[in-house]
């Protein structure tokens, strides 16, 4: 396996912008944006989290098994989210008292 | 410096080093399983960690007011800088990877050392905010439990809002201790040269681990402490 | 032919002597006995529990046990056999033992981390253990939310932290084999060409490795709630027991597929080997089981189905519920198909092959039953569902198992096992199995709820027949108990490859050099080729 060694300046790089959206995200959370809040918050985590992966975590320079692992496991974590919150979110679609 | 492998005299007979076990062909086989094994945890980390943040999701959406509430109780200045804290962890843990690609045995030591130094920040800032909690009467199962600004039948909600925060940031801070136990370990293996640029193998996979622990924190600083900031305290 | 010189060869069991040669091994197929030993102590563990169990039921008043007692017996008999016997079983001991060999590796990738996996399960055991003496618990092993938080005044911390360990020791189990199939097989070992048990063993560890961390952490917030009173799934607080019935089973279902994807990984060998051709449709298999593997996890909402849960999602989980039965159904197809022109021996090992397939397809079929919405109303929590998991635990599962260690005993020992005596155990574990359980689906059908011990009188008749059939099954399992450990010194001596067998594993000697192969191998045949293989004369005495 060829190594890839980042420079320093891209590390750094990394970790300003990660600082930078932790800054952006609490001074958004002032902001009344409704039902979006949550949506711009989670948005900003995920991206936060890509970065942190993708340079941190050498997913980039990774191979193709390791990617696969990874999404393997946010999607099953989205299984259990999706599916549990398909019950909690359905409760009364089907006129039947109680269901 | 670390042994490198030897020749193989019989399937199975030859010298075992750090570098080449006795299961593995190559060292390229032995680390490309060790980093195949970590990712591994690690998603079995995104499942047990996931199951608190269903349970999150499930209560969030049933009392979104009092979770909002109970969000407002936390201090998010705090909790942003111990983000910050966090991520220049995670920045001095990367460099402490690259420290090992370059083999530059005093470098790894700094850097692991860095990566101590934030991380105890982190978890001794938690410890405040977890008295914080403490002392006003925010910790759930305790019959002076008691949030201010919600009616009697509310206060059972709040309590849900607390268990979950306790829960997740506590086992998050649990992998932070195991994480902090870890990377003393290694910095004690870095002093002795035990790393090498072609033997740095548990400080990748430990570096691995320590973002891990980070990203699971991003999400849980937004979700814990910016709920609905906007409605003003 | 091998002749007798095994006793003087160097294998893995005698190359080294003591407690600590095995407490601290890392050999894998030491490893893999240890598991053997745990294992078998909790399936006698279990079978005592439901021993009582079945004496209580013979009266429809009861009276042997109160309700209190027989809710501990039930609690325990599952936790026993599920968590400590069942979920290890098949991937612990000959998935430990079979599959770095079956592969042409040394040993599994990681082998500290094996070791580790079983003092986890000992550790985790023997917390519920404890548990169980010191007065038991009473929660039923589904641990439904608030009566093990709040209500039950049993020891169900110490079982849930029993569990929560040895949920560690699968989590690990499963991460090392799926490193170990990706990083280790031999040269020329491509995927295509590994054995399906192996196959099996790889789809049954992504379940473990996905699914098990979210009960562990559910088990966690139980305790929590327990210990600390944080009150997550508490409805005083607003808190949802629902919710912690989808937390539970997301795990619990997709365990049902950890407990019978290595059996049919095993059946498959034994199919083919019996039959003496290459398994029909390999492709079909090995995809079958990661179909299995994947859909098991989409499905778990049929356990919820009268829990409040919404009609609307039910609908959904029992469609995909139906879907789940399909890869299975393939595989039944293709080992049928298999046997078509083969040239079958009725060996012992063949026997429970057989026992499996025609119990597991009435298990499979029953799963087709309570996976419909509608009947499942009627027949949930009865004894109709009892009889449909043991049809697939026991019937299945543990066929598969008993057929798996007839099979691979004279690899693993380098001794054959009496095979006039191992006939019949097969069929008393059969003719046992079937007095025992089938009776059991009348009962549930006729309205017999579950976890209940008294009973309406016109049940009794069915009771009795199911309780005289669990003796005659505790009978059939107490003989391979006996004689394979007659075997071990009085054993006719095995060869090399005893069976005529495919495998790499048959191609070393009985039993294995420590670091399995003298010579690496490479891999040229396809799986399943028995053009090159020959039957070896068993050595007498």
């Amino acid at each position: 396996m060829t190594e890839h060694i980042d420079s320093v300046k891209t590390y750094v790089g990394i970790l300003i912008a990660l600082l930078m959206l932790t800054a952006l995200t609490t001074a958004v959370a002032r902001v009344n944006l409704e039902a979006f809040s949550v949506v711009v918050a989670l948005g900003i985590a995920t991206t936060k989290m890509l970065l942190v992966a993708l340079f941190f975590m050498h997913i980039r320079h990774s191979n193709q098994l390791t990617k696969l692992v990874v999404l393997g496991g946010l999607l099953w974590l989205g299984i259990l989210l999706v599916l549990t919150l398909s019950d909690f979110a359905t409760r009364g679609w089907i006129g039947v008292p109680g269901k | 410096m670390a042994e490198h492998s030897s020749e193989v005299a019989s399937h199975g007979a030859r010298v075992e080093t750090l570098d080449l076990r006795e299961q593995f062909d190559t060292a390229e086989q032995q680390k490309d399983a060790s980093t195949l094994g970590m990712w591994l945890f690690l998603i079995t980390e995104i499942m047990f960690f996931g199951g608190m943040f269903a349970a999150y999701t499930v209560y969030r959406r049933a009392y979104p007011e009092v979770f909002a509430i109970a969000s407002s109780s936390l201090n998010e200045i705090i909790g942003a800088i111990n983000t910050g804290v966090l991520l220049l962890s995670s920045f001095t843990m990367v460099m402490a990877v690259r420290a090992g690609q370059l083999g530059q045995r005093n470098m790894i030591i700094l850097f692991l050392i860095l990566t101590l130094f934030f991380g105890g920040v982190f978890l001794g800032v938690k410890a405040y905010e977890w008295n914080e909690k403490f002392e006003e009467h925010h910790i759930p199962g305790q019959t002076a439990f008691h949030l201010e600004g919600l009616a009697p039948d509310q206060q059972g909600h709040a309590q849900l809002f607390f268990s979950l925060y306790f829960a997740m940031t506590g086992l998050h801070a649990l992998h932070m201790v195991i994480g902090v136990g870890i990377l003393s370990f290694l910095t004690w293996q870095a002093k002795k040269g035990i790393y090498s640029a072609s033997y740095f193998t548990p400080v990748d996979v430990a570096g691995l681990y320590w973002h891990f622990v980070d990203v699971i924190w991003i999400f849980l600083f937004p979700l814990l402490y910016l709920i609905d900031r906007h409605l003003g305290k | 032919m091998i002749t007798a010189a095994v006793q003087e060869r160097e294998h893995y069991l005698n190359a080294s002597y003591g407690i600590k040669s095995w407490l601290l091994t890392k050999d894998h197929k030491r490893i893999a006995l240890l598991y053997l030993g745990t294992i078998t102590l909790f399936f006698f563990l279990g079978g005592a529990f439901a021993t009582l169990i079945r004496i209580e039921l013979l009266t429809p008043t009861g009276g042997l046990v109160s309700s209190e007692t027989y809710n501990k017996l039930f609690t325990m008999h599952g936790v026993a056999m599920i968590f400590f016997f069942l979920i290890p079983s098949i991937p612990a001991t000959l998935g430990n033992f079979f599959l770095p060999i079956m592969i042409g590796a040394r040993d599994l990738a990681f082998p500290r981390i094996n070791l580790l996996s079983w003092y986890l399960l000992v550790v985790g055991g023997l917390f519920s253990l404890f548990a169980m003496l010191a007065g038991g618990v009473d929660t039923g092993w589904t641990f439904y939310t608030p009566y093990s938080t709040t209500y039950s005044n049993t020891y169900v911390i110490a079982t849930a932290l029993g569990i929560f360990i040895s949920g560690f020791s699968s989590i690990l189990t499963g991460l090392n084999f799926i490193v170990t199939v990706h990083r280790m097989r031999a040269p020329g070992m491509t995927w295509f060409r590994m054995p399906l048990f192996v196959w099996a063993n790889y789809a049954t560890s992504l379940i473990q490795v996905l699914g098990t961390p979210v009960v562990a952490v559910t088990i966690l917030l139980v305790f929590c709630e327990r210990v600390f009173h944080i009150g997550i799934f508490d409805p005083a607080l607003g808190g949802d027991p629902v919710l912690f019935q989808h937390l539970f089973w997301f795990y619990s279902h997709p365990a049902v597929y950890i407990m019978v994807l290595p059996a049919m990984g095993v059946i498959s060998e034994l199919i083919s080997v019996y039959a003496r051709k290459p398994v029909f449709g390999y492709k079909f298999i090995a995809f079958s089981s990661v179909a299995i593997a994947v859909l098991g996890f989409l499905v778990w909402g049929h356990h919820l189905f009268v829990s409040g849960q919404s009609l609307y999602a039910g609908l959904v989980f029992s469609f995909l519920s139906y879907f789940v039965a399909i890869p299975s159904a393939i595989k039944v197809f293709n080992w049928t198909a298999t046997l078509y022109k083969g040239s079958i021996s009725y060996a012992t090992p063949m026997l429970y092959a057989f026992g499996f397939i025609g119990l597991f397809t009435i298990g499979g079929l029953t799963g087709l039953f309570v996976a419909c919405l509608g009947i499942d109303v009627h027949v949930t929590d009865t004894y109709f569902v009892v009889a449909h998991f043991h049809y697939i635990m026991v019937g299945g599962t543990i066929m598969a198992y008993l057929g798996g260690m007839h099979y691979f005993w004279p690899k693993m020992t380098g001794r054959m096992y009496p095979e006039g005596w191992a006939k019949l155990s097969a069929l008393v574990i059969f003719l046992g199995f079937n007095l025992t359980f089938f009776p059991q689906f009348i009962l549930g059908y006729l309205g017999m709820p579950r976890r209940y011990h008294v009973y309406p009188e016109e049940f009794q008749v069915l009771h009795v027949l199911s309780t005289a059939g669990a003796s005659v099954l505790a009978v059939g399992y107490l003989m391979p108990m006996m004689y394979f450990i007659w075997s071990l010194r009085f054993g006719q001596m095995a060869p090399a490859n005893p069976w005529g067998a495919t495998g790499l594993e048959w191609k070393t000697a009985s039993p294995p050099p420590v670091h399995n192969f003298d010579v690496a191998p490479v891999v040229k045949h396809e799986a399943y080729d028995y053009s090159a293989v020959v039957q070896e004369e068993i050595e007498v005495g």
